[in-house]
């Protein structure tokens, strides 16, 4: 190798191992390999030599200009890890540690607990139907076969208006309406009667951590040909393990309400003692949950269903009671409260 | 109501049984029982009748005396005792050393100085009544040292039954319908009544009664004279006392002990006080004076006890004080009736007063069992105290009879209803011991049903049904799931979307869920200068804080933002709720259920907030109906309301409802400092609103034209319309990248995005369209931006 392109070899490795940014790096190249660069350079005091001298001269240029480009580009890679290696190294480190940032919306826990009811009852073949607030007397009593002079019609425990109408003050007060809705279906095409009614409820009655002028109940309802009462057990003690989300175990006591024949009230095996009985269940191991019964013949007629052909049953669940079991709210007026303080700690909960 | 198993078992042998399971079986059967059993006398052990042989004062003491007591057992014990009744030759209760009282076993022990090997009791000691006036008197005739249990029944089974489990059954409020329920599960014969015979007296003259009033069912009622006893046996007083009585004397405790066996109750009057018996009402009020020595208002609803024209008891409520037995009294009159249920409840209602009798009569009684309440009366009075006279003949006015019910069903209905095949022997069976008189023609039942189960309780096959299936017992039930054709369920539109609303604000933009009452806050509203609008009211609210039903969620919601201010700087809440907004079809109520949302915020301007607002509605109608919303401006009318940038909510045509500020006074008492804007829509019109759907568009392979242009102009609208009208389906998207404001006025600059499926677009075409865009807006005077 000529002297030439030796010491152009050795001055240019040595500047480019002192350069230590890009610029300078692209100076060098420009300085070296550039169109009038000096490796170019070398190429113009060719034509002095030999042809045999130019071969051999030519072909050390190149060899020099090859070494020299990749050179600059190992540089480059070289430069370029070290920028990664410089930023991974200035990365903070983040405290997980720190806590969480839980703001979010929140839904009603009547909400909550209705939905998780709706989809038990929606897997069963169910309607779910809404209703309104303010009712007839007929629909609230008088299609329930709760006659004239009945104690629950009592101006103390039901919520009249001006005109007559009243706040419903049981969610039965849909039924009527329901069986209506829905009796041809059952009569010319055979499809039983099915439908579950979440609704806001109202009693006239002082207020305190356990009663509320304004609650939550839902009611349910089926209807169809030989609908039993064996039929009403297996069904509320498959419908109540779903909510309870465990095998529970029920029973069955008489209990009068005017719109169900027979009538009962329903206890569960209390939910914290399992029925080995515990001072909230007051020792006995049952639970007293909710009302249920075979739909009353007279209840079924009002509805336009022939009580000979079709039977069914109902039953009541309170939401708002559930909602302070399943959550141990312990008063209930917190629940129309509009507090903050209780209501964003309901975030989703299915 | 509280119930002896002593008395139950006077009618119903239960030997051999275990009660404990009989209670039970009984709750689960036909009534609530209350979890508490109580064991009477079983706290009590050892106590002996013993004589008081000698009296002496204690040297000591002033109250105490030495005593002498023969307890049977062949020796004198000494005892000292307090009790100021003790006397020689009387007999008492003894505790002697060993016995147990309660959580006491008795032991010998000094008594200021002197030794007591035992213990004198009263009754309050024994536990049979609340009499501790002195130690106990036993009168009866028997040798000392004989176990008081065994002349008294102190030993029993208390327990208590719901009264509200009894409301239907009429025929519960008494233990011998309690011990016919008790037969029919032991399945035990049940034992007649014993009584009179009250037509031996038919000679007698009958008593001037009359019934002048149709409230007034039956009426029974017969004199006697001659009582000379006035203090009841101990075995009597013990069962009045266990059911939760005092004893008072024998014709008091006599009746009270009637109402309890039968559920029938009695009054006895001072025959000198009833020489002419009316039953009737009064045109005008008046007071009356009970015998607890209470005035009370009669009104023209009352049904009185009358002599003649003087009131002398409110019918199946109370006695009053002149008419009562009093010390003189010779001859008494025992009143034995029925009235109109309904209007025994109304007027103890009305009088605030409700009596173990009305108690009993609201529940429609079986007025047969008037005069079997007389003769079963004078059976135990004579045993009592044979001296007794009956001087009448019964008098009897019987003018409302409840019909005869006969109810015709087969087998087939009774296994189709229960859902399980029950023999007939056992309907049979099961009907008889509940006293149904029953004839079973191959599978055809035909049954009478018994007069203290017809007056309202029993009317029809499904009746039937329960009488069969709770005596069968519904643990014993086998069950099984009902089978149904399967049919698709749709869900309700209105419903579906309420949910996804509900997940919209909560998830999407972190609402909270609320809930508030149906009625307008008086007390709030009025502190935050909510005008309470004029809206139907309630009649009955005791309370005039919520009387007046809300047109609007918004007054209720603010109410609650207010009660939130500390919570946060910022937060959001919603609702889905009812308002009742006019009438309809007559005169109804038209109930709306609207959706409510009321933002706070203390760190963002009102604008901003404002803009959060529309835009959380506009996701909601583009999310689930696919469709824009439009808004136009409107004039406030409520006090709530700002009266600037109040805006009625369209979509698709249909006005949904307002979105808007809150007015200034009443944001400033609800924070000084915050913005508070609202927005309420109708959730069914929302709902009716058609489901635009999606529709897709392939996505164009070439390139868009991004074009930003501004204008200037104090609304977007007119930019907005004219970009719409120049009906151009190559623009894609329209957005408002700036706007500002200098001194020309406020500009606004939009950029659109241009493309074409199939093609790359001309820069040529594009401005054709953007100039025809902007020449249209420069005819309304709104003029580009240089």
């Amino acid at each position: 190798m000529s002297e030439k392109t030796t010491t152009m070899k050795q001055e240019f490795l040595s500047k480019l191992a002192s350069v230590s940014d890009m610029a300078s790096l692209d100076a060098l190249r420009v300085e070296y390999l550039g169109k009038n660069g000096l490796i170019t350079g070398l190429l113009k005091e060719m034509k002095n030599l030999s042809v045999e001298e130019k071969k051999t001269f030519g072909q050390e240029v190149n060899i020099l200009k090859t070494e020299a480009t990749d050179a600059i580009a190992a540089k480059i890679e070289e430069m370029k890890a070290k920028e990664i290696k410089a930023e991974i190294n200035s990365m903070p480190d983040i405290d997980i540690s720190t806590p969480a940032n839980l703001s979010r919306g929140s839904y009603h826990p009547i909400t909550l607990v209705q939905r998780e009811c709706e989809q038990i009852f929606k897997s069963m073949g169910f309607h779910i139907e809404d209703y309104s607030e303010i009712v007839t007397d007929y629909e609230c009593f008088e299609a329930l076969n709760i006659p004239k002079h009945h104690p629950a019609r009592d101006m103390q425990d039901t919520y009249y208006l001006e005109n007559g109408q009243l706040l419903k003050s049981h969610t039965s007060a849909a039924q009527n309406a329901i069986y209506k809705k829905y009796k041809d279906a059952l009569i010319n095409d055979g499809v039983p009667i099915k439908a579950i009614f979440p609704g806001r409820c109202f009693r006239n009655e002082a207020t305190d951590a356990n009663h509320e002028n304004t609650f939550f109940q839902m009611e349910g309802v089926m209807v169809d040909k030989d609908i039993s009462i064996s039929n009403l057990i297996f069904f509320m003690k498959t419908m109540l393990s779903e909510v309870f989300k465990k095998d529970i175990k029920v029973r069955l006591r008489p209990g009068f309400f005017p719109f169900v024949e027979p009538g009962f009230e329903l206890d569960i095996n209390c939910l914290i003692c399992g029925g080995e009985g515990c001072p909230s269940c007051k020792h006995s191991g049952w639970l007293e949950l909710c009302p249920c019964g075979m739909i009353h013949p007279e209840v079924l007629k009002a509805g336009g269903i022939d009580p000979e052909e079709y039977t069914g049953f109902a039953f009541g669940l309170g939401l708002t009671r559930l909602v302070m079991m399943r959550y141990g709210v312990k008063d209930i007026r917190d629940l129309n409260s509009g507090s903050l303080k209780v209501l964003t700690q309901f975030t989703d909960d299915e | 109501m509280l119930l002896s198993m002593n008395w139950i078992s006077d009618f119903v042998d239960l030997s051999g049984l275990d009660k404990l399971k009989l209670i039970n079986q009984f709750s689960l059967s036909t009534a609530e029982v209350e979890n508490e059993i109580f064991f009477k006398g079983s706290d009590i052990e050892g106590i002996v009748v013993a004589e008081i042989k000698s009296v002496e004062d204690h040297p000591e003491s002033k109250k105490l005396h030495l005593l002498k007591v023969d307890a049977g057992d062949g020796q004198l014990t000494d005892v000292v005792c307090g009790a100021p009744n003790v006397r020689v030759g009387m007999k008492t209760a003894f505790a002697k050393v060993g016995a147990k009282i309660g959580e006491i076993t008795i032991a010998p022990r000094p008594l200021a100085g002197y030794p007591s090997h035992g213990m004198c009791c009263s009754e309050k000691e024994l536990g049979i009544s609340d009499n501790h006036e002195g130690i106990m008197d036993i009168t009866e005739d028997v040798p000392c040292g004989t176990s008081v249990k065994d002349i008294y029944q102190i030993d029993d089974i208390v327990f208590e039954v719901d009264n509200k489990s009894l409301t239907n059954r009429p025929d519960l409020w008494g233990h011998y319908g309690i011990a016919r329920e008790f037969a029919a599960l032991a399945n035990r014969p049940l034992k007649p009544f014993e009584a009179v015979d009250l037509s031996a007296y038919n000679n007698l003259p009958k008593i001037d009664m009359k019934i002048e009033d149709p409230l007034c069912q039956r009426y029974s009622c017969l004199q006697v004279e001659n009582i000379t006893k006035t203090i009841s046996p101990v075995n009597m007083r013990i069962r009045l006392f266990y059911c939760g009585m005092r004893g008072i004397n024998l014709l008091a405790d006599l009746t009270n002990y009637l109402m309890l066996e039968m559920g029938q109750p009695m009054h006895a009057f001072d025959s000198r006080k009833v020489e002419k018996l009316r039953i009737k009402r009064f045109d005008k009020p008046f007071t009356f004076k009970t015998l607890d020595g209470i005035d009370r208002n009669i009104d023209e609803n009352t049904l009185m006890i009358c002599n003649d024209n003087t009131p002398v008891a409110i019918a199946g409520i109370m006695g009053g004080l002149d008419s009562e037995i009093v010390d003189d009294t010779t001859t008494l009159t025992l009143e034995s009736a029925t009235f109109d249920a309904v209007s025994i409840r109304k007027s103890t209602v009305r009088l605030a007063h409700r009596t173990d009798a009305s108690m009993r009569y609201e529940k429609c009684l079986d007025p047969e069992m008037t005069v079997l309440a007389i003769a079963r009366f004078v059976k135990l009075l004579t045993d009592i105290d044979s001296g007794v006279k009956v001087v009448s003949s019964l008098t009897d006015e019987y003018v409302f009879r409840y019909d005869n019910i006969k109810i015709d069903f087969d087998k087939n209905f009774v296994d189709r209803y229960a859902g399980i095949e029950i023999p007939n022997d056992t309907i049979l069976n099961t009907l008889k011991a509940l006293g149904f008189e029953v004839k079973l023609d191959s599978d055809k039942f035909s049954v009478q049903v018994p007069s203290w189960r017809a007056t309202k309780d029993v009317t029809m096959k499904a009746d039937i049904i329960e009488e069969i299936t709770r005596i069968y017992g519904y643990d014993n039930f086998d069950i099984h799931t009902a089978v149904a054709p399967l049919y698709p369920i749709r869900a309700a539109q209105e419903k579906t979307d309420e949910d996804r609303i509900k997940d919209i604000l909560v998830k999407r933009f972190s609402l909270h869920e609320t809930h508030s009452y149906i009625w307008a806050y008086f007390d709030e509203y009025r502190a935050l200068g909510i005008e309470i609008e004029n809206n139907i009211k309630l009649v009955n609210a005791t309370n005039p804080n919520i009387e007046t039903i809300r047109n609007s969620i918004v007054p209720t919601q603010l109410c609650q933002v207010k009660y939130n201010t500390g919570f946060s700087t910022d937060f959001g809440l919603f609702e889905i709720g009812r308002t009742v907004n006019g009438m309809k079809d007559g005169n109804l109520c038209d109930e709306h259920k609207k959706l409510s949302i009321t933002l706070f915020s203390k760190t963002k301007s009102v604008e901003t907030l404002y803009f959060e607002l529309r835009d959380m509605l506009a996701v909601v109608a583009d999310d689930i109906k696919h469709q824009a919303l439009a808004f136009a401006l409107t004039e406030a009318t409520h006090s709530y309301e700002h009266p600037k940038n109040l805006n009625t909510i369209l979509c698709d045509g249909k006005e949904l409802g307002r979105i808007g500020i809150v007015h200034p006074t009443i944001s400033k008492n609800i924070d000084k400092k915050a913005a508070i804007v609202f927005a309420e829509i109708d959730v069914r019109n929302f709902s009716e609103i058609k489901n635009a759907s999606i529709r897709y568009q392939e996505p164009s392979k070439y390139p868009e034209m991004e074009i930003d242009v501004s204008f200037v102009s104090k609304k977007f609208a007119p930019i907005g319309d004219a970009i719409k009208n120049a009906n151009c389906d190559l623009i894609k998207s329209v957005t408002v990248v700036d706007t500002y404001t200098d001194e020309n006025g406020k500009s606004i600059t939009v950029r659109m995005i241009f493309s074409h499926p199939e093609r790359t677009l001309t820069k040529e075409e594009v401005m054709e369209i953007v100039d025809a865009i902007i020449a249209n807006l420069e005819s309304q005077g709104i003029m580009m931006k240089k």
